[in-house]
């Protein structure tokens, strides 16, 4: 590939792609009219995507060395915000997020505030200054500006933890979406949704990641957004589901109070164990009941807020998102391209609720077709659908009260099954399922990508070539970067292999360890010129510890015993390890020695845009 | 003052507006969940606190990013700090 044309081609290259993939999409539908299978189906739409990205990875390849940690610093600002918005939008965006603002409503939404809210913090505290400073990497900022490599060590490893945390979480979302879709055992489809990873980001670093991350945003949008549109326009014309569903939220409240939100007695959640007992080694059960209202306030304003504030400075602290406004040509472009970041993730978000909105009243309401609360148990369980997703083990209805008739709160379903079903169970063709699928799979995989480059190039650059062999030549120090990538993916896919969390409560810890452990050192790097190093080892460490100690506190909490404090719970440990953080840092700088002239100098440096970066093009 | 100190005041005051209103928006109002609830103001027909979670705030967010940056390159230009092109 031609390197200055192709950047200079960039909107007519993706504009082709897109259209391509439309015109995929559409010979899948006459497919499908034709007799293809379903299961054929979800194979092509899956392999046709894996395959156009590790085409673009491999075209990508490079032997440079900022090519390879920060794309050439040439990413255009519109483009780096596609890229970071895939870079963001995890597997649990895109599969979960709808399903959990369908069971658990306002409290839930609190996670769409803090993802969003978090890049105001990034456009007006940090991207533009770390652009300015020229890193490679987040350590590299942390390691120059407060100098020494007890430091950089330090933020080496707060950054492998929170990053490692999230990314098995991912690699463990593609393995899902492989197994479903290719029709193979999860144990062998981690390692399938692996290669695909590897093939993104190990030959052209940073470079590749950015522009598959750029084919998966458009994968991802067009899947999020077609059903909504679609299902909207189906159920009362509603051709523009986020302006006009009014009506039907309040339906939703209209038809809550006429079925009741019950919560299950513990005789009734007895039977539903009982009813879902596998054998070890089978795959398990993921349901959940409605058990809050739809649109009701039904959380206390400090739970809400806390959960927003730790996404929020989570968000400031994630390097996997920081390292993306590293790749933009300059700081006006950096901070420019955080407002499209944020545009082009709001329009995910923003439909998310629209389409648990749109799913609940298929669902509930019995004058739709799709209806099923209300039907009889016998006819229920004669849908199609139903039969499919029931053997998916993402949905059950059991008749609690044995009248033959459905209740809503006898009828079970996966988070999951929200973003996946919703399409079949309105009666959409299944080639929107199949797009769904390769959606999915295009958010884990971008999220991934960005993961495991962050924690390789942070092992690679950081540790390896500053502190370890600071004499190594390029290709030296790009193969030893390149052989972290396959053993931090391979270790990642692993622990995933064994499956031991859900998807969800892993990636909100990330948030909370990056935010413990790196929020104050990196904007106080920036904002206050008496920081110094010993203050922010202190923040770092103190933060790391305290915020893990809190954690470990509530997680093995005695039943019945009383843990933790101002109702902070697993989720939101970041905030008593960023206070501890905030307060060793301040405390522990101002009792040693002011940062000397050269450093006080360079921070100066950094608050201008203008001039040289401070760290060399290659360095 | 020196031009870069003035500079930077400059900056510093954007950076409290602009935290200020992300204050408001992405903190302030949810202390007001159920107020917000109960309000007879409802945004394309949708209760007040359930519009700000799903659009609202979202989208105040996307705005306010591009008023910063634009403000920021504003200053950044008087003092004559911007970037050359081909920098």
């Amino acid at each position: 590939m031609i390197k200055g044309k192709f950047i200079d081609n960039l909107p007519k290259v993706y504009g082709i792609y897109t259209g391509g993939f439309l015109v995929f999409i559409i010979l899948m539908a006459i497919a499908e009219s034709m007799g293809m299978s379903k299961e054929a189906i979800g194979v092509f739409f899956v392999a046709f995507t894996v395959f156009i990205y590790a085409l673009i990875g491999y075209l990508s390849r490079t032997l440079q060395l900022d090519a390879y940690y920060v794309a050439g610093r040439q990413v255009p600002t519109v483009f780096n915000g596609m890229a970071t918005a895939a870079d963001w939008m995890s597997g649990a965006s895109f599969v979960a997020m709808a399903g959990g603002i369908y069971f658990k409503g306002y409290g839930y939404m609190a996670l769409l505030v803090g993802w969003t809210g978090g890049y105001v913090l990034v456009a007006s505290l940090l991207a533009p200054y770390l652009r300015k400073f020229g890193c490679y990497t987040v350590p590299d900022f942390i390691g120059t500006r407060y100098g020494g490599n007890v430091a950089r060590v330090c933020a080496v490893v707060v950054l492998t933890v929170a990053s490692f945390t999230y990314v098995t979480a991912q690699i463990n979302a593609t393995g899902t979406i492989a197994s479903v879709a290719l029709d193979i055992d999860f144990k062998y489809a981690v390692y399938i949704g692996l290669a695909g990873i590897l093939i993104c980001s190990m030959l052209g670093g940073m470079r590749a990641v950015t522009w598959t991350q750029v084919a998966q945003y458009i994968v991802l949008i067009i899947a999020y957004l077609l059903p909504v549109f679609w299902i909207g326009s189906k159920i009362g014309g509603n051709w523009f589901p986020h302006l006009m569903l009014a009506d039907e939220v309040a339906r939703i409240s209209e038809l809550e109070a006429q079925f009741g939100i019950i919560k299950n007695s513990p005789e009734n959640m007895a039977m539903l164990k009982e009813a879902t007992k596998v054998e070890p080694g089978e795959a398990k059960w993921v349901l959940s009941g409605i058990t809050k209202a739809h649109s009701e306030v039904n959380t206390t304003p400090w739970k809400f807020i806390s959960l927003a504030i730790c996404m929020m400075a989570g968000t400031a602290s994630l390097p996997h998102v920081m390292m993306r406004y590293f790749t933009t040509p300059s700081v006006k472009t950096a901070r420019r391209s955080v407002g499209w970041s944020l545009f082009f993730i709001f329009l995910l978000y923003s439909s998310a609720p629209m389409l648990a909105t749109l799913s609940k009243l298929s669902l509930m309401d019995p004058t739709l077709t799709t209806g099923i609360i209300g039907k009889s148990i016998a006819e229920v369980e004669a849908l199609e659908w139903y039969k499919n997703w029931n053997q998916a083990k993402l949905m059950l209805v059991q008749d609690f009260n044995s009248n033959g008739t459905l209740e809503l709160n006898e009828f079970f379903m996966g988070g999951k099954a929200v973003v996946l079903a919703t399409p079949e169970i309105a009666g959409l063709p299944y080639v929107i399922s199949g797009l769904v699928a390769a959606g999915g799979m295009a958010a884990a995989m971008s999220t991934a990508d960005g993961l495991v480059l962050a924690i390789a190039n942070a092992l690679s650059h950081d540790l390896y070539y500053k502190i370890i062999d600071p004499k190594a030549e390029t290709a030296k120090r790009l193969i030893v970067a390149r052989a972290l990538l396959v053993v931090i993916g391979f270790a990642a896919a692993t622990i995933a292999a064994m499956g031991i969390k859900q998807i969800l409560g892993s990636v909100i810890w990330a948030f909370d360890f990056a935010m413990s452990g790196l929020f104050f050192p990196l904007v106080l790097g920036v904002w206050w010129k008496r920081a110094n190093a010993q203050g922010a080892i202190a923040g770092m460490v103190l933060g790391l510890l305290s915020g893990t100690a809190y954690l470990i506190w509530v997680m093995t909490c005695a039943e019945g015993a009383k843990c933790g404090f101002w109702d902070i719970t697993n989720l939101t440990f970041g905030i008593v390890g960023a206070t501890v953080s905030l307060i060793a840092m301040v405390v522990v700088s101002l009792m040693t020695k002011a940062p000397d002239a050269a450093t006080q100098r360079m921070v100066d440096e950094v608050r201008i845009p203008s001039g040289r970066t401070i760290l060399g093009k290659q360095h | 003052m020196s031009k870069q100190a003035k500079h930077w005041e400059k900056t510093r005051n954007l950076l409290w507006i602009t935290l200020a209103i992300w204050f408001v928006f992405s903190i302030g109002i949810f202390f007001f969940g159920a107020q917000m609830e109960a309000s007879s103001f409802r945004p394309l027909g949708y209760p007040l606190s359930y519009y700000m979670t799903c659009q609202g705030s979202l989208g105040i967010f996307v705005i306010l990013i591009f008023w910063f940056a634009s403000r920021q390159e504003k200053i950044d230009e008087e003092f004559g700090y911007s970037e050359k092109e081909d920098d």
